[in-house]
């Protein structure tokens, strides 16, 4: 099981907590950390589950409720905001028929806004799970979506 | 000129991943040259270097660095790479061109101060950051700048890296070190101070990226010659991270005491489209915004405080004439509102009734009493919280207050009687 692989990468030391978060987030397809996990992980690391949840709601990269297969961050800050002509918000939204914080249907896009990821340098500027796209055009994000769909990122 | 290329010399001349390039470009010889040193006579280079922090705090490092010097037992360094504050993307840049210069300026940390473990705290978002910092800590271990017995000496340190998960506020150094102990960046009361009782309860000392950076340089030139570097009130280079409403968009490297304008004009070569600069916020969302009027300024620490707000970690974003002040603000403040800890009721609360006035001035529903409110709420949340967080957010409102008062009273007095 992915949980088990992972938990054996990390001495069960309390404050790897985090890290092992992340990883799990990473590795599965639906991007959250379930109940079942969470109690794993409590057990290993012998703490509360409880203090897990304090720490799933407090940071943002976490999530405890399943997503899709590809998380689509765009940046909401001041430096992207000055050079987003075209409102890279709407055009991720209407061309997946989505709203924000919510799935697609076909569970593979969830789309979420997120902290400056400095590219300003090269705003406007989106994440798609770990990679980042900068100097956005509506025709350019377009086509990065559609890749995804396609299977071809 | 303008600039003064050291911490940046090697960008884009080298493989970052690289060991190899960085050891034939100067790469861990000042780490052999301070490790032949006594460590006080290290931290009275660095004293003489007048040099202070480049995160935003511009705590002087020398004074960190001595009260860490005089604990005993195992200590921490802990580089802090959260960078998170929008317009800020300087430290981005050291890590992925040319990280080892960092890990270098640790090693010579840790041996002036005497501590054995760091930790590279970067967020989350940085993937390539964490990814090629994670290589080169993995390289200089092999190659014996890290770990047991470094360049053949008794000394022994190393280093890790760990992940923030998305929240700003874990650039604190309480916040983070609370984070790194594996619990939500929820900052703690000073003191004690970090150097004092920080991860684990154990002295630490943070620095940021850029301040690690420094210290190669130092060693290099000598903390005399540095300090002739930049102007009366600050030392050596800063690293300026340029976005916005202008040309050229990126990360220059410029001694202290060069002007705000110079940047925008020379490095940056001015506004695009033929527009003209409305405003420009120093430092990040954290920082005030100025009229084009007194760009003259120098980029300087101490000048800044006219605004009780520093140069923050040398963030300019430039705003021109298509935007509206107060869609600016409400943003700055929408990102203050989502990422409070929570700790403190007046930034928690406060956050919340600054958002909702602000959007009165977006659209025209304010009165004179919603500016009474706005301004009394912003000096309250600046005056009572415990972290940077809260003391730092109001200032964009504080300082539009003095410097754009008119938009504001155009705001009242042009109000939309019906509330839509």
């Amino acid at each position: 099981m992915q949980l088990e692989k992972i938990l054996k990468n990390y001495p069960n030391e309390k404050d790897y907590l985090i890290e092992i978060l992340i990883d799990v987030d990473k590795a599965k397809e639906d991007h959250f950390v379930s109940e079942s996990e969470i109690s794993e992980i409590a057990d290993y690391l012998n703490i509360k589950a409880s203090h897990i949840c304090s720490v799933m709601s407090f940071y943002t990269l976490l999530s405890t409720r399943p997503r899709g297969k590809y998380i689509i961050q765009i940046c909401k800050d001041v430096p992207c905001y000055l050079n987003d002509t075209f409102n890279v918000k709407e055009t991720v939204c209407e061309f997946l028929n989505v709203a924000m914080n919510q799935t697609t249907e076909d569970k593979l896009f969830t789309v979420e806004f997120t902290a400056c990821i400095g590219c300003c340098d090269e705003a406007p500027a989106m994440k798609i799970n770990d990679e980042v796209y900068t100097k956005l055009s509506k025709g350019k994000v377009i086509t990065i979506i559609e890749e995804y769909k396609e299977g071809l990122k | 000129m303008i600039q003064r290329i050291e911490l940046t010399k090697r960008f884009d001349k080298i493989d970052p991943l690289s060991i190899t390039d960085y050891l034939k470009n100067d790469g861990y010889k000042m780490l052999k040259k301070a490790l032949e040193m006594k460590p006080e006579a290290i931290i009275e280079e660095i004293t003489q270097s007048r040099i202070t922090g480049r995160g935003g705090a511009n705590f002087p490092t020398s004074i960190k660095m001595k009260s860490f010097s005089r604990e005993t037992g195992l200590k921490y360094i802990i580089c802090n790479a959260d960078e998170g504050e929008p317009g800020n993307f300087k430290d981005r840049y050291l890590m992925e061109k040319d990280p080892h210069q960092i890990i270098e300026g640790m090693v010579i940390s840790a041996f002036s101060t005497g501590a054995s473990k760091g930790f590279i705290y970067i967020r989350g978002e940085y993937k390539k950051a964490i990814d090629t910092m994670k290589h080169t800590i993995v390289e200089a271990r092999r190659h014996n700048f890290l770990g047991e017995h470094i360049f053949d000496t008794d000394f022994n340190f190393d280093i890790e890296v760990r992940r923030g998960a998305g929240a700003y506020v874990c650039g604190e150094e309480f916040a983070l070190i609370e984070s790194i102990e594996g619990k939500p960046g929820r900052t703690r009361v000073k003191p004690p101070f970090p150097t004092e009782k920080g991860v684990f309860n154990l002295p630490t000392l943070i620095n940021n990226v850029e301040t690690f950076c420094n210290l190669p340089f130092i060693i290099r030139i000598g903390g005399t010659e540095f300090n002739n570097i930049g102007s009366n009130f600050a030392s050596g280079t800063k690293l300026i991270s340029l976005s916005g409403n202008v040309k050229n968009k990126g990360v220059y490297e410029v001694p202290f005491g060069r002007t705000i304008k110079e940047v925008i004009d020379i490095l940056g070569e001015g506004v695009p489209n033929g527009k003209k600069i409305k405003m420009v916020q120093l430092g990040g969302a954290c920082g005030a915004i100025i009229p084009p009027t007194l760009l003259n300024m120098d980029i300087d620490n101490e000048r800044f405080e006219i605004f009780d707000s520093k140069m923050g970690a040398g963030a300019i974003i430039v705003i021109d004439d298509s935007h509206d002040l107060f869609d600016i603000i409400l943003r700055n403040m929408e990102f203050f509102l989502h990422e409070s800890c929570g700790k403190c009721t007046p930034c928690r609360e406060g956050h919340v009734q600054i958002v909702n006035l602000i959007k009165k001035f977006v659209n025209y529903e304010a009165t004179m009493k919603d500016y009474h409110s706005l301004e009394s709420l912003a000096h309250v949340i600046h005056e009572t919280t415990l972290c940077g967080l809260g003391q730092t957010s109001p200032t964009s409102i504080l300082s539009t207050i003095e410097f754009f008062n008119e938009d504001y009273m155009e705001r009242i007095n042009n109000r939309i009687q019906e509330a839509k």
